[in-house]
């Protein structure tokens, strides 16, 4: 990066070089084997990669075992309450568009108790990195039934096994209005997680990432197939989708998909006995909320000025 | 018919020889119509030029809870009380003296809540009585039955036939006319009352302007050929610079002028008024009104903005409050600055939507699970709306507080002239420093006695930290520590008593020691001041002092109460009278301050509310005075 205020004498700072330990917070308290770690790390590097200045980053999240994500990164952060970690992403962005935010969330966050305003939050599209972290279960209570659960998973709240069938997160965006970048990715497959990562940052607008996340103690079997054998994950590829070389000869099954097309997008995210990865829809044109909002700076002169006009149409 | 009402309206076209003028120091008045047809409007323009010609006004929304209830019911009565007089007027009064009344149905609303003078004038639109349908005939004659038990003195007005003359749609027109008439009553300056048409109208094409000042012209000639009386409240001094609005609008200027600059809401009566005015002009004043999808997500969009740079705020009222609480809650944990407006309504549930109650004054000061300390405050002017919100943004940041304004449905819509702040530029927020954060300085350096800590906001090299509800050290690392807990709350609940220390004890008005202290809170000030004086007047001892913050309280309160043999609240809000069925010294639920007044000072605080869905009257407070000190 180069120097552009050296006479401010903040020349050093425009020099900096972050490694990947520099966005290194408290070792993380997730269990061994939890696919949260994997994701940290996987971010981690991102924000080195990008070298993202940890002081105008940041991470919002809402209460769950993902949710602590903001403490282990050094950067801002604000680890809100169960569900509403779009909101306050989306009052953050609001306030200081320069800022770069990311949102990560459970699936008992995103898609119950927050549901409403996952649905809003996308039809906003703000320019925020919103990574969905779906374990199926809901892990820091301690195994109860998430929206994603399989139907049949026996779970304490529901031992006899899920009654239903589980929402789809990624249809479920790719129905909303205005959504403009919808990708899967596992915690299992770094190269993948992470040039899904990129490409989500990159985005202009509010990119949705669902990672799928193993969760050894609660969900133990859920993923096994999946990790086990790569020939039941389809890797979505195209040349304005997500960009994997490294993981090309471990995932066979490779099928070109168009990201600006919506209806083969939400097609290939119905649910099937297959595990899909990929970049599933891409639009950069969509409308952008705090793009929409943004208002003219005014000194308080000027406003003392307008405010006084408005103070003469009610003057006696 | 049998059943017509005693009449004065002159068949005959003559004008009457001369009209009697009375003059009076004050009177009360009321529109009143079908919803749509206009008689707020005209209600809220008669109010403001009258206070422009320097009387003291007080204007008083009669709203019916739906948008469009059925036509000629007394639940759709739609209309405004005005209570003009020469001095400052603070309260809507007691009974109304004058009524235009489009509609005999909507008059029996107003009848039957006695809210009319048994000897008040009464203007009525006369079509309905010789209406083409027999139902509607009856319902004006038994309606007239009813009216009969007071001594009203009806004058019939041909409004609707007056109006066809210059509108096809009278309907849109009659409330001109009925200013007209109301204008020549009361000697507004008819130049004063075009001005506020030509304000009214300012978006729409000039013939429309020209239209309804006919029709006004049309009110006053009817008027000025049929009337035999006039009313002259004689105007005060207006050498000092006067405004007039309601208390929604006088809310969000004073939140433009305190440097709020994200209103985050979700629409809810009474307090979305605060925020259609606000969008009108926020934009350009470099504000965003932001209309979240939920109340929940509203508070979380002014938090995380609070968070990140200036202090936000979200507007709702008490469902919404409902909704609020947990992410109140977040706010008081991670000490991030919030503003908060409940312009209350009646409750619970969804109660009654548009109209006043002070109900909500516990559930905010407990709002959200654990202890979550929080300042509230309450104006009582709509003067105070305007000021209390840059107090409550300065609060908020020093304190690194949730600050409550409670405001209610009563200063919500009641315009008040006040006088014209004088804007500067130290009551607007500074910008947020986005220097480096020095060395030893934590997100949470609370300081050990007074709990105030200075808060970093993102973008601050140097100054990384994760917010959290959860419990937190100084570096805002979670900490479970039994005595961090212990110490952390301590600093969260210190910032109120260091608040308080900055407060100045309640005035006391009438003598500083007497037999009866009356004490309120928000919007009754007017009509308790004015009972205490009458009070006074009659020579019983009453004093009255009335509350502005109500966590933490001011100081003082103890030693005031002491110097009087009876302390009692007067509130809008739900109390079990003492000698109800069942209700003893220990069961009964009392008014809210009064519960939370026996609970700080150990002094046996009586109560007397009301929840009628109404303002005050002073007269109501004069006999409560009366049967306490007899
Ligand atoms: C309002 C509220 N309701 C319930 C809870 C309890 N709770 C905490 S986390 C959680 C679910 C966590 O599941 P998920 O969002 O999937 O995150 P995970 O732990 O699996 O990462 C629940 C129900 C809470 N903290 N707040
Ligand atoms: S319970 Fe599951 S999701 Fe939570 S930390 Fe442990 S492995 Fe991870
Ligand atoms: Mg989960």
């Amino acid at each position: 990066m180069s120097s552009t205020c050296s006479l401010l004498g903040c020349e050093t700072l425009d020099n900096r070089n972050f490694s990947l330990e520099d966005y290194g917070g408290p070792t993380p308290r997730w269990c061994p084997g939890c696919g949260d770690h994997a994701i940290l790390t996987a971010v981690q590097r991102l924000l080195a990669t990008e070298q993202l200045k940890p002081e105008t980053t940041v991470f919002v999240s809402g209460i769950g075992c993902s949710s602590r994500f903001p403490h282990y990164v050094e950067t801002y952060g604000f680890h809100g309450i169960h569900g509403r970690a779009l909101p306050l992403a989306t009052g953050i962005k609001l306030a200081r568009p320069e800022l770069d935010v990311f949102v990560v969330m459970g699936d008992g966050d995103c898609c119950s108790i927050g549901a409403g305003h996952w649905v809003h939050a996308i039809r906003y599209n703000l320019n925020l990195t919103v990574m969905l972290l779906d374990n199926n279960i809901y892990g820091l209570t301690k195994k109860q039934t998430s929206p994603t659960t399989p139907q049949g998973f026996k779970s304490n709240t529901q031992p006899r096994g899920s009654y239903l069938p589980p929402i789809n997160p990624l249809q479920t965006t790719l129905g909303i209005t205005n959504a403009s970048f919808v990708a899967q990715t596992a915690d299992w497959m770094p190269s993948h997680l992470a040039a899904t990562l990129e490409a989500a940052h990159a985005h202009q607008g509010l990119s949705f990432v669902r990672i799928l996340q193993r969760c050894p103690v609660f969900t133990p079997d859920i993923f096994t197939e999946a990790v086990k054998n790569p020939q039941i994950t389809d890797v979505l590829v195209h040349p304005q989708g997500i960009e994997d070389p490294t993981s090309a000869g471990i995932y066979k099954s490779q099928i070109t998909h168009d990201p600006s097309d919506i209806h083969e997008a939400r097609r290939l995210a119905e649910a099937c006995d297959r595990v899909r990865v990929g970049l599933f829809f891409r639009n950069e044109s969509f409308p952008r909320y705090e793009v929409l909002r943004t208002v003219p700076k005014r000194t308080v002169e000027e406003k003392i000025n307008l405010l006084n006009k408005e103070f003469d149409r009610y003057a006696i | 018919m049998s059943c017509t009402p005693p009449s004065d309206s002159a068949p005959s076209t003559t004008a009457p020889t001369a009209a009697t003028v009375h003059t009076l120091p004050e009177h009360i008045l009321e529109i009143l119509s079908d919803s749509g047809e206009g008689a707020q409007k005209c209600g809220q323009s008669f109010g403001a030029v009258s206070a422009k010609m320097g009387n003291g006004a007080w204007t008083v929304e009669i709203i019916p809870a739906e948008i469009q209830p059925p036509p000629r019911t007394p639940e759709g009565a739609s209309g405004v009380r005005i209570r003009i007089g020469t001095d400052e007027v603070t309260n809507w009064g007691n009974r109304t003296k004058l009524v235009i009344a489009f509609n005999e149905q909507v008059l029996l609303s107003r009848h039957r809540v006695q809210a009319l003078a048994d000897d008040a004038i009464i203007l009525i639109e006369n079509m309905w009585e010789t209406h083409a349908d027999a139902n509607i005939r009856q319902a004006w004659a038994d309606a007239f039955a009813e009216l009969s038990t007071a001594n009203y003195r009806f004058i019939q007005v041909p409004m609707e036939e007056e109006c066809l003359k210059i509108v096809d749609n009278p309907r849109r027109g009659k409330n001109m006319f009925a200013l007209g008439l109301m204008s020549w009553i009361y000697h507004r300056d008819v130049e004063k009352v075009k001005d506020q048409i030509a304000m009214q109208f300012r978006h729409k094409p000039k013939e429309v302007y020209e239209r309804n000042v006919r029709l006004l012209e049309a009110g006053i000639a009817w008027a000025q050929t049929h009337l035999d009386f006039r009313f002259d409240i004689p105007t005060g001094d207006v050498s000092e610079d006067l405004v007039v609005m309601n208390g929604n609008t006088a809310l969000a200027m004073g939140a433009v002028m305190s440097g709020l600059e994200l209103c985050s809401m979700y629409p809810i009566t009474p307090a979305t008024s605060v925020s259609h005015y606000l969008s009108s002009i926020f934009d350009d004043m470099g504000g965003v009104v932001h209309q979240a999808e939920d109340e929940i997500a509203a508070i979380g969009v002014a938090i995380g903005a609070s968070y990140a740079g200036k202090v936000a705020f979200t507007v709702t009222s008490g469902p919404g409050m409902a909704l609020k609480t947990e992410f109140i809650g977040l706010a008081v944990m991670s000490e991030t600055p919030l503003v908060i407006v409940d312009v209350q309504r009646g409750g619970p549930s969804t109660g009654l939507p548009t109209k006043v109650e002070q109900s909500d004054l516990l559930s905010t000061l407990f709002a959200s699970p654990g202890d979550s300390p929080k300042v509230v405050l309450a104006p009582s002017t709509i003067e105070e709306c305007f000021h209390c919100m840059i107090t409550a943004r300065q609060i908020a940041e020093t304190f690194r507080a949730v600050v409550v304004v409670l405001s209610d449905a009563n200063l919500a819509t009641g315009q008040q002239p006040f006088s014209r702040p004088k804007l500067q530029a130290n009551w607007h927020a500074l910008e947020p420093n986005l220097g480096p954060v020095k060395d030893g300085h934590q997100p949470f350096g609370w300081d050990a006695e007074t709990g105030l800590s200075q808060r970093i906001v993102p973008g601050r090299l140097g100054g990384q930290y994760t917010a959290t509800g959860l419990a937190h050290n100084e570096d805002s690392h979670v900490s479970y520590d039994p005595y961090n807990n212990q110490r952390t709350s301590a600093m969260r609940s210190r910032k109120l008593a260091v608040l308080q220390s900055t407060l100045e004890p309640p005035r006391v008005v009438g003598p500083e020691s007497n037999d009866l202290l009356l004490v309120g809170w928000g919007s009754t000030r007017g009509a308790i001041e004015e009972a205490a004086e009458k009070a006074r007047a009659e020579g019983l001892g009453v004093s009255s002092t009335h509350l502005t913050f109500l966590s933490p309280l001011q100081p003082g309160l103890k030693e005031i109460f002491s110097r009087f043999q009876h302390v009692m609240t007067v509130e809008i809000n739900y109390s079990d009278e003492a000698d109800d069925p069942y209700i003893n010294e220990e069961n009964r639920r009392r008014g809210q301050l009064s519960w939370l007044l026996r609970a700080t000072t150990l002094v046996d605080v009586d109560c007397w509310t009301r929840v009628l869905g109404q303002p005050l009257s002073p007269g109501d407070i004069l006999q409560v005075i009366k049967k306490k000190l007899s």
